[in-house]
């Protein structure tokens, strides 16, 4: 499988361990990822703020320039690139006028022939080969023990009529990637509750109230990590949460869903970036792995009675 | 010379002044014989909020029953003065002053959850973002600073290159802002993490996305009172 | 020889402004036929009556043409003056040049023109009416009453006393309906099994009654005053005349698990079971789906799992290889009284509508509906009339009730109102209330509807002296957090968001038809509307009639309603019923189908069009008897006289009385040569 790829202005910035992670899941599972030539900023919540045709037309510019390149669909991992992308498809299809509009405004032909993917549909829909490679490792999988909250944010399915790739209320595509890893989903409250994305910095009270309201409830669900799919959204929640006063809480990982299967696959930690956040992942994953032993432990002691009993029964007869 | 001078006299009638300074209004405009008729494109001011979002938007705010299901899930609803579903009562009932007056359209987040959760469809992030574009194409209400400057600085950066430097942004964020010191201290965590690449990124467009935002820049300030341009949404049909 | 009068009407001024009436008038009296035309400013009041009488009988006319509104208005009023003056009616006719001519043009001179050529055409029409008798057929004294609830008892009841037998078919295995499941009826906060158990057990012991439960309508044939229905009496596996009710298999019964529909899923019934006690007929039924011996006779064993209900029973009531009957009842009117469901906020719906994802798809188990706070509250529910919330059996400290879930939301597909809610949320609070004085009672709401007699009252008394708290506004989310249910709501009037940690949430959801209800309507030939409701025929001033002539709706299967309007509305559709039997025959309206044997075909193309089943076929025979052919015959009782079969028999061997290709020809004729 081959797609276009638009990383968006954080991939390289602020998220870069998404796209490390992103990177190196791709090539595990023979995705081949071609960067759009030449793409430009999608405009995130900026550009619609000020003006719907900007909002429009310049994500469209990076689906044009897709389209020209040869492709048919494109990954966008940040969710508000996604959000943008795919709400210019839409535009582009159904507001009158739009069509003929935007390629005089980008002076670029475009036939809005591109399909816009985000990150969680291209995982879904390789939950399949994840889970059998998962299952194909030898080592116990340490990630059994993970119980992790699935964190959406509100642009990966809102408005439903723009992405539609999943219930807007109750989705399941991230679970779904999570079971596929051998780790447990949380069942919990603040899936798709906003983090307070765009005001992180100029709002960051705002932000920390909210994103404050989701780890709570995610610890209170009993989750170990959170699973975010967004630069922004992680960003507040993990690089933001040494600001929020937990009261004495141990602090909450968050992951990307890219590390997530990264590990799952066995790809080498390093290449999957977990120094790169702001709350340690160690202690997480130093449980799991103690867990892990613990089981394997559990385990052997197991075979070995039920051995020593078959080795009764055979001396007894 | 007799000259007839026609122009929009707001709700569908035009307004015929003569050279003789007589002024008429009507439905349709009545010319005496012979006149030569010049049409004055500038609309008349100011439209009623509900008209400007139903002919940008395609929303008619009518049917918002004021049911407070927006506002009960809005994020930011504790901050704002007036929540979503106070902005679409006062949009229909074109309250410009209480509207503009405080800070409560910028602060919505867009994150749609009022949109997907309203039982009438009237999209009230829809209708946020068609008075934000009014409020910014008219120079009326204010943006809180802080927003404001955030708002500015992205697109500042994205103007000059293309792609926004994060860095680039947070500096322009500062001195737009005056928070100068914000965030000062995560400063050499982000640095030590990689995660603050100092090189802004030159594409080759960069000049392309100017030219883009100069485009619609222009379109923004002719908007306000023109016929409905390429922007309206045909997602919401009367229903 | 013709001999047509021509009235023309001024309508005082609605033709008489657009139309030269005298001009009309003048220009009919010179046409071929037309023995004398006349206008008057209202043709259809009593001297206008007189006029058309009086000329009828002056001039001997064999043919009238009143020139006015729209036959729909006043056909009836002229052709029965007509008939008053020894004239067949269905010589009469209108030309209407109001709706079709004053109404709609400004140009007084091409509407007057208009208007001579509209009766001109209508004139050459008449000459070529026949006289026609009108049909009369006989007429079944007996109803059917679909549906046991409180407006099918009702109408059964009225009707019965009325002095006809009625056959009362009900789904369930005993009557009551939802009346049953309620705890208190608004405004009184009587009980409601107190005031309904009295009805149910007349309408079992009225000796016209005649009772089905555990049945359903299978097929409908007929017309008005001739129906035929089958009904599956379903498989019981109890005998009805043996069983005496004494219950020893139900408490012998094993498997105990059962989710029970009269408790709204919040207690367990046995297999073999009465759904309560008060049931009528107090007659078990064996649920064959959920049953041990059943299930393992499904699964092919070769030994029946279980028989303890027919071990236990003392009167050997018990037959486990009965299997559903069918039974035909002819009757002369049907009422449809088959009532509502509830909305279920979960994820699978049908098409069409969509489920409360930010309220929890169903799964938060503190979170309940209406009849299932119905069914807590009653003292014969399954916590005996206790506060006590299901996932823990607590009592609940807080309870949120939230208004219009699924009402008023177009966007879960549903846009009407559901008129009830309003009233019984104020009575579960208040219900609440009494049981649990220190308690706190929530309302989320849009509005408060409480429009009947004593409503408005009842609903302040519940806000001004049992103190539950209305907030006006709806609840963005609802779920689970730790043992509490938090809700998300807003109050519009003081501008504030509002959450709630409740103990327990009432959520007041839509009503709507019940399951089936469209299948019951194909069956009946009854049209629906795009929530499901029944039609009625007019929704003003024929609210209890449908369409379909002979059938009638009662209760919340034509929109949602509440008891004492059902009541109502079983009254009245026991007012048409007895109405429909009052005469020895039934009066038709004579403009139906008539087929020519002789030149029939037997092609049957007819019999292949006709929507309402009005062709049969009919054997020709030779002089021995024996069968030499099939024509078509229309059933001048079934015949709605829409004319399909007329458009497509290949030998114009059919005919529509009143409209025949003479009369049609006429008219065509009459219009192309002026």
């Amino acid at each position: 499988m081959t797609l276009a790829y638009y990383p968006g202005c954080s991939m390289h910035g602020t998220s870069r361990e998404y796209e490390e992670s992103l990177l190196a899941v791709a090539a595990a599972l023979d995705v081949g990822l071609t960067e759009i030539d030449d793409w430009s900023c999608c405009g995130a919540s900026s550009a619609h703020v000020a003006d719907h045709l900007l909002g429009v037309a310049l994500p469209a510019r990076n689906l044009a320039l897709a389209e020209a390149q040869g492709a048919d669909r494109v990954l966008a991992p940040c969710a508000a690139c996604y959000n943008r992308l795919s709400g210019a498809v839409h535009a582009v299809a159904e507001e009158p006028g739009m069509a003929a509009r935007v390629p005089e405004v980008l002076e670029r032909p475009f036939a809005n022939t591109v399909r816009v993917l985000s990150i969680v549909e291209l995982l879904q829909g390789l939950a399949p080969v994840i889970e059998e490679r998962v299952a194909a490792r030898l080592e116990p999988n340490p990630l059994e023990h993970l119980n992790v909250a699935a964190y959406w944010g509100c642009l990966l399915v809102r408005p439903a009529e723009i992405t539609g790739f999943d219930d807007a209320e109750r989705p399941t595509g991230m679970d779904d990637v999570i079971s596929a890893c051998a780790a447990n989903p949380v069942r919990w409250n603040m899936a798709v509750e906003c983090c307070g994305g765009a005001f992180s910095v100029s709002r960051t009270s705002s932000v920390l109230r909210l994103s404050r309201a989701i780890i709570d409830d995610a610890r209170r669900c009993g989750a170990d990590a959170i699973l975010a799919a967004c630069p922004l959204c992680h960003a507040n929640l993990d690089f933001r949460q040494g600001a929020m006063s937990l009261r004495g809480e141990p602090p909450m990982p968050v992951l990307y869903i890219t590390q997530l299967v990264g590990l799952a696959l066995g790809l080498p930690m390093s290449s999957l970036g977990f120094e790169r956040h702001f709350v340690d992942t160690q202690p997480l994953f130093a449980h799991l792995a103690r867990e892990a032993d613990k089981a394997a432990a559990a385990a052997a002691e197991r075979a070995a009675a039920k051995a020593a009993k078959a080795a009764a029964k055979a001396g007894a007869s | 010379m007799n000259v007839a001078l026609i122009g929009d006299a707001g709700g569908g009638r035009r307004s015929v002044r003569s050279t003789d300074g007589a002024t008429t209004e009507g439905n349709v405009p009545r010319v005496e014989e012979g006149a030569t008729t010049l049409i004055d494109h500038r609309p008349a001011m100011p439209e009623p909020l509900a008209a400007y979002v139903r002919r940008t938007a395609n929303i008619n705010v009518a049917r918002c029953y004021q049911c407070g299901k927006c506002s009960a899930g809005c994020p930011m609803g504790p901050e704002m003065a007036l929540p979503p579903h106070d902005i679409m009562r006062l949009t229909l009932a074109d309250d410009r002053a209480r509207l503009f007056a405080g800070d409560s359209l910028w602060l919505c987040l867009t994150c749609e959850t009022c949109s997907a959760r309203c039982p009438k469809d009237v999209d009230p992030a829809r209708v946020i973002d068609a008075l934000r574009e009014l409020a910014a194409a008219e120079g009326a209400g204010h943006a809180p600073r802080n927003v404001r400057a955030f708002h500015e600085a992205f697109l500042e950066q994205i103007r000059a290159t293309g792609r926004l430097s994060e860095v680039g942004l947070i500096l322009q964020y500062k001195l737009r802002s005056g928070a100068l010191l914000q965030d000062v201290a995560v400063a050499p965590a982000m640095l030590r993490r990689g995660k603050l690449p100092l090189r802004p990124q030159h594409i080759a467009g960069a000049g392309e996305v100017k030219h883009i935002m100069a485009v619609c820049e222009r379109e923004r300030a002719h908007s306000a009172g023109a016929a409905p341009t390429a922007g309206a949404s045909a997602r919401r049909d009367e229903r | 020889m013709s001999r047509i009068g021509v009235f023309i009407c001024h309508c005082g001024e609605n033709i008489a402004r657009t139309v030269d009436c005298g001009a009309v008038a003048d220009a009919l009296r010179d046409h071929p036929g037309v023995t004398v035309a006349t206008d008057y400013k209202y043709m259809c009041s009593d001297p206008g009556q007189q006029l058309i009488k009086k000329a009828i009988e002056d001039n001997a006319l064999t043919g009238v043409v009143v020139c006015a509104c729209s036959p729909h208005m006043h056909e009836k009023t002229f052709r029965r003056a007509a008939a008053q003056a020894g004239l067949n009616p269905f010589v009469v006719e209108m030309a209407n040049i109001r709706e079709h001519c004053s109404w709609i043009h400004d140009d007084r001179e091409q509407a007057t023109a208009k208007a001579i050529d509209t009766a001109r055409t209508i004139v050459e029409k008449v000459k070529h009416n026949r006289p026609l008798q009108t049909i009369r057929i006989p007429v079944t004294r007996r109803a059917l009453v679909i549906g046991g609830g409180i407006a099918g008892i009702q109408a059964a009841l009225d009707i019965a006393d009325g002095g006809h037998e009625v056959v009362l078919v009900e789904k369930d295995p005993s009557i009551g309906g939802h009346m049953s499941q309620l705890s208190e009826t608004f405004p009184t906060l009587d009980c409601s099994q107190c005031i309904l158990t009295p009805r149910m057990v007349e309408a079992y012991q009225h000796p016209r009654i005649k009772l089905y439960t555990w049945s359903e309508v299978e097929k409908v044939d007929g017309y008005i005053g001739n129906f035929s229905v089958t009904i599956r009496k379903k498989a019981r596996s109890v005998d009805e005349d043996l069983c005496n009710g004494c219950g020893d298999c139900q408490a012998a019964c094993p498997s105990r698990r059962i989710a029970s529909e009269f408790d709204a899923g919040l207690s367990r019934r046995t297999a073999i079971y009465t759904p309560f006690p008060q049931a009528v007929p107090n007659i078990p039924v064996l649920d064959r789906e959920h049953c041990t011996l059943f299930k393992g006779r499904r699964k092919g064993l070769a030994k029946d799992a279980c028989g303890t209900c027919k071990e236990t029973c003392l009167k050997g009531a018990i037959d486990y290889d009965g299997e559903d009957t069918f039974v035909t009842e002819e009757v002369g009117a049907i009422v449809v009284a088959t009532g509502f469901q509830l909305y279920d906020i979960g994820r699978e719906q049908p098409e069409g509508l969509k489920g409360y994802g930010e309220y929890g798809y169903g799964d938060v188990p503190d979170v309940i509906d209406g009849l299932q706070f119905e069914r807590l509250a009653s003292a014969s529910g399954p916590a005996g009339g206790k506060m006590r919330r299901p996932s823990d059996g607590a009592e609940p400290k807080t309870v949120v009730f939230v208004k219009c879930v699924g009402s008023r939301d177009p966007e879960k597909g549903m846009s009407y109102c559901s008129k009830i809610c309003c009233m019984y949320t104020a009575k579960h609070t208040m219900l609440y209330k009494h049981k649990v004085p220190d308690g706190r009672a929530v309302v989320f709401y849009m509005d408060i509807r409480a429009a009947g007699k004593g409503y408005d009252e009842f609903s302040r008394r519940a806000i001004e002296e049992d103190g539950a708290e209305y907030i006006r506004g709806r609840v963005s989310r609802i779920f689970r957090d730790g043992d509490k249910v938090k809700v998300w709501g807003y109050d519009t009037l003081s501008n504030r968001q509002v959450v709630v940690d409740a103990d327990m949430v009432v959520l007041a959801t839509a009503v709507r038809p019940q399951p089936g209800i469209a299948e019951l309507a194909q069956k009946l030939s009854v049209s629906y509307d795009q929530d499901g409701f029944l039609n009625e025929a007019h929704p003003k001033l024929r609210p209890v009639e449908t369409n379909t002539a002979g059938i009638y709706l009662a209760g919340a299967c034509q929109a949602p309603r509440d008891i004492p309007e059902s009541v109502a509305m079983a009254g009245a559709t026991a007012a048409k019923v007895l109405g429909l039997f009052s005469a020895d025959e039934l009066e038709r309206d004579p403009s139906v189908a008539l087929v020519n044997e002789r030149t029939c075909s037997g092609c049957f193309n007819c019999e292949r069009v006709c929507p309402y089943g009005a062709i049969e076929r009919r054997d020709v025979c030779d002089m021995e008897g024996h069968v030499c052919g099939h024509v078509a015959y229309v059933n001048p009782g079934v015949c709605q006289g829409c004319g399909t079969c007329v458009a497509v028999c290949p030998s114009k061997s059919v005919e529509l009385a009143g409209f025949t290709d003479d009369q049609v020809y006429a008219e065509i004729n009459a219009l192309a040569g002026w």
